[in-house]
């Protein structure tokens, strides 16, 4: 039998630590990266990275309680065995990026330290700095490295995934790739392909995300027949750095380690901020959620900074949308040791020093949840089964996607410093799954099959390519409809959702993605030529972008990210005892109605130059049933109190033998 | 899909982002120039190409050379090619936008506009790396730099990535010296600044395969200077507990040809760094290192 291999598209943390584990187990990996690995977007992240520790146990954490945060933060979105596989794996692998040589942060005695992040009681997350996900993507590509000296590793750094090949049966046998110097379209068989492509920010114009993150691989595995997951799930960050190029990150560690959001009670308030006393500072995180205050989960702190600038005008500026983050209460020493990465680079596009002033910040795209759908095997006890070839597999046999371009963990919200440990869980968790598909793929290795198959898809994407390049006429620039592009996501799908937009903004998107089949490129040479690479790009970025419009049209409710107002479920009004009691009643009939009908993945399938398919799986929820996300609202404890008493006589009922129910009622009461 | 059936909503007048676009505008709308170093490819000789920008509110030099590749013409109103540049975080963390701003080598997503125009308001002017080859533009090959990190074994051997346990404890101290080394981004500026490090150029031979090739560019890298990124990275390793055990076989690599002997001490490299890592700490501990070795070999240790 020939040497097998297997194809890594994407080299940030999910692809590394596939890729090192898989050397590990003496399979030649080949990877292939729009960027040099080490400048992968997870180089990005900043805060840290969530497990439960020594510490967090003896205050009464436990791997359940990561695994019900991340479930109840992503509301109840996520098929529940990888997410609790995952968050049993939390522990094992920081240690193992601390053996890598990952300097967290440490206390005096030279334990790792830990802090707090959204969605949480706990100190959960590691850190390094503000700069974490350097650091840990440093220690991957070190090791990846390692065994590229070995020969294990090859990698193809400025190579662009064109699409998977696939044989008459539809398993994927390698893929196409093109490098962006010389231009060139080659081949790859492989026994295995795996997209970590991250995210696909740039479909919305500006984003959090770096540049390579437009999404197009996860597009072109997608228009080849992979399904794509909860496509309309995108996180919008509450705090980023308004930029004319991009939207820069302010990490929820300046909240973790204890920055304060505000606006001043007068609207636009003209005084130096620091001059502006306490009892005229409006800190309304603080006030509303005074369980949670600033480090509220992700989805509320941005919607309430969002209305707070939008529906109550009490926006820091006059021309645009901004609220104070403030640092400045805290001793110099300590934001310099522990958030000085982010807090330079506020201070270097803006040219103020957050540690004197406080930082005006804004919601900005952040992260995709949704992704390429993929499948996994569950144990009886509700975990994954290890080894399986099914998990992380999308529905082309041989076809795997991880990390941020997968839709596995995080659901309708993802919990901060959640993605680090996904990304990394999700890699090393596949790399055994992959050896056991690869010893049995129907048909033999990819090295045996015909070159035919190899030689007319390698045809059919030069062929492509050269029309591209050779297409006179149109006139319509990829760059400019981009920004179209842009604007109309950002206005339709981002942080408040209602029908008569999204309706409209899918009519100009698809008018945009006819226009863009007209596009003119600027640079008709073959030689690194940016141009057509972009403008490739664009084109996929429609399909994407169809999803993502349709899925948030077609699913009228509120789930984390996913906001519409005309279907919010709002608190409590009646002030008479019974009446108070009959409208919790009434509310969480109107939850558990919403619960069968919504509670769903939405499954997507492409349609060439047509609408989408949506259908909806449902989830698998048999760990903890779905119970309300109560954040502030008027008249959570009844509501509360009433969905408990339902839970019980429910269990009591017998609705369900293993007492899950009743561990979730339980649960409520602790963490609701 | 249907269409449209509802009216606009006063709603979409607030969408997430419309703030940064209004920012500003108003105060000075006025026009620059950018002037650029432009090379076709490796060999082709280079030319200069001027561009003109609007100005906007809080641009930096990524902003402009994505106005440049949208309006792809030239001042003198000749349609040209977009400019070929290397970027990606836009966040001065990934490292790929090294390249020479008014004379400067920086990344281009921190070189503002604004402070850039105070300090020469004739314009802008950009040119490419001036010590590895030019792919094209302002896109240059730093295939040499990631290969000083292998050539210095710039890694923890971990015996493998099964659980372990924990590493091993770490004083504050000691992750407070390793933590700026550790936020070395491969950028290239201290290279770039480095009168030791000189531009090597390989061409491919006739019939010569990518193996080939690699490994007759790994074998010329070799033997030149490996820069003080490399030299830093050295010391990060060693001076971590588990690095620390293969600490001699990383010393003995340093003083191979190419090696840290070459470093002629002018200290550009710390000047340019934009991370501000303590590079001329680093090579100075690792001098010491080294030279204590190989005291310690002449008598048989």
């Amino acid at each position: 039998m020939a040497k097998q291999r297997v194809m890594i598209v994407g080299g940030g943390l999910a692809g590394l630590s596939a890729a090192m584990q898989l050397a590990e187990a003496g399979i030649s990996v080949d990877l292939m990266s729009l960027t040099p690995v080490k400048r992968s977007h997870s180089v990005c992240a900043q805060g840290g990275i969530n497990s439960v520790n020594s510490v967090t146990r003896q205050q009464g954490d436990n791997e359940y309680l990561h695994f019900d945060d991340t479930v109840y933060g992503g509301d109840f979105l996520q098929h529940q065995p990888p997410v609790k596989e995952m968050t049993e794996w939390g522990p094992r692998i920081i240690d193992l990026m601390d053996r890598l040589g990952v300097p967290f942060n440490r206390t005096p005695e030279g334990f790792r330290d830990q802090r707090r992040f959204g969605g949480t009681l706990f100190k959960r997350t590691a850190f390094a700095g503000a700069t974490t996900g350097q650091q840990l993507l440093y220690a991957l590509d070190e090791q990846v490295r390692r065994w590229e000296v070995e020969g294990k590793i090859k990698k193809y750094e400025f190579w662009d995934f064109l699409g998977p090949v696939l044989d008459q049966n539809g398993t994927c046998r390698g893929c196409i790739g093109q490098d962006l110097v010389t231009m060139e379209i080659r081949s790859f068989p492989a026994d295995a392909v795996v997209i970590a492509s991250g995210g696909c920010g740039l479909i919305y114009g500006r984003s959090t995300m770096s540049m390579v993150c437009t999404g197009s691989a996860a597009s072109r595995a997608f228009r080849a027949g992979a399904k794509y997951g909860n496509g309309e799930f995108i996180q919008v960050h509450p705090t980023a750095i308004p930029g004319a190029d991009k939207l820069r990150l302010m990490s929820e560690s300046a909240r973790g380690e204890g920055g304060r959001v505000w606006v001043p009670r007068k609207p636009q308030d003209t005084r130096d901020p620091k001059q502006i006393p306490e009892a005229e500072r409006y800190y309304f995180l603080e006030e509303r959620y005074p369980k949670y205050g600033n480090l509220v989960p992700r989805d509320i702190a941005t919607r309430e900074i969002f209305n707070v600038c939008t529906y109550e005008g009490l926006s820091v500026e006059q021309d645009r949308l901004a609220v104070y983050l403030d640092v400045t209460h805290i001793p110099r020493a300590v934001l310099d040791q522990k958030l000085g990465g982010i807090l330079d680079i506020y201070e270097k596009f803006q040219g103020v020093d957050p540690r004197e002033t406080p930082m005006k910040i804004f919601p900005a795209v952040h992260y995709s949840m949704g992704g390429l759908w993929v499948d996994y095997e569950r144990t009886a006890e509700g975990g994954l089964r290890l080894g399986s070839p099914r998990n992380q597999v999308t529905n082309i046999p041989g076809l795997y996607a991880i990390g941020e371009c997968d839709y596995q963990y995080h659901g309708a919200n993802r919990l901060g410093a959640n993605s680090l440990l996904s990304c990394i869980f999700s890699g090393l968790i596949t790399a055994p799954g992959l050896a056991n598909w690869i010893k049995s793929v129907p048909g033999g290795a990819a090295a045996d099959q015909p070159s035919s198959l190899f030689d007319s898809a390698r045809r059919q994407h030069q062929q492509a390519h050269d029309a591209l390049l050779k297409r006179s006429g149109g006139g319509e620039n990829p760059y400019l409809i981009h920004q179209e592009l842009g604007n109309v996501m950002t206005k339709a799908a981002t942080v408040v959702r209602r029908n008569d937009v999204l309706q409209e903004a899918y009519g100009t998107v698809c008018e945009l993605a006819e226009r863009a089949k007209r596009c003119s490129l600027s640079d008709t040479g073959n030689w690194t030529n940016q141009n057509v690479v972009f403008t490739k790009s664009l084109l996929d970025m429609f399909p994407l972008a169809k999803v993502i419009v349709k899925g948030a049209l077609q699913r009228d409710e509120c789930r984390g990210a996913h906001f519409k107002p005309d279907f919010a479920m709002p608190g409590l009004v009646a002030t008479d005892p019974a009446a108070h009691r009959r409208e919790a009643e009434a509310w969480c009939d109107r939850f558990e109605e919403n619960t069968r009908k919504w509670l769903k993945s939405t499954v997507a399938t492409h349609v060439e130059d047509g609408d989408p398919v949506l259908v909806y799986e449902d989830v698998d929820t048999t760990l903890i049933p779905p119970r309300p996300r109560l954040y502030g609202l008027v008249g959570a404890e009844v509501i509360e109190e009433v969905w408990n008493q339902r839970q019980v006589a429910k269990a009591a009922a017998g609705h369900d033998g293993n007492g899950a129910v009743g561990k979730g009622a339980v649960k409520a009461t602790a963490a609701g | 899909m249907q269409a449209t059936t509802n009216g606009h909503s006063s709603h979409a007048d607030h969408d997430a982002h419309a703030s940064a676009d209004g920012h500003g505008h108003s105060s000075h709308v006025t026009e620059f120039d950018v002037r650029i170093l432009r090379q076709d490819g490796p060999g082709n000789s280079s030319y200069w190409e001027r561009h003109r920008i609007k100005r906007e509110a809080d641009m930096n030099v990524i902003s402009v050379l994505q106005r440049v590749a949208a309006q792809a013409k030239t001042v003198e109103g000749q349609r040209v090619a977009p400019v070929a540049w290397d970027c990606n975080c836009l966040e001065e963390v990934c490292g790929a936008c090294t390249m020479l701003v008014n004379g400067r080598v920086r990344q281009a997503c921190t070189a503002l506009v604004d402070r850039l125009l105070e300090d020469s308001p004739e314009g802008i002017e950009l040119r490419p790396m001036e010590k590895f080859p030019v792919v094209r533009d302002l896109v240059v090959n730093r295939r040499r730099l990631f290969r000083a990190l292998e050539k210095v074994r710039a890694w923890i051997p971990v015996d493998g990535y099964y659980d372990a346990g924990p590493g091993p404890r770490v004083s504050p101290e000691q992750q407070q010296q390793a933590y700026p080394l550790s936020e070395c981004m491969s950028c290239g500026c201290c290279l770039d600044a480095c009168p030791q490090f000189n531009k090597l150029e390989l061409e491919r031979n006739e019939g010569e395969t990518d193996e080939q090739f690699h490994k007759r560019e790994h074998e010329t890298y070799d033997t030149h200077f490996v820069g003080a990124h490399a030299i830093s990275q050295v010391m990060l390793f060693n001076n971590h507990p588990t690095g620390a055990l293969n600490a001699g076989e990383r010393l003995d690599l340093l003083t191979a040809p190419g090696g840290i002997q070459d470093c002629g001490n002018a200290q550009n490299c710390v000047n340019v760094c934009p991370k501000k890592i303590p590079l001329t700490t680093s090579i100075g501990r690792a001098g010491r290192a080294t030279t204590l070795r190989s005291i310690a070999k002449w008598f048989g240790g």
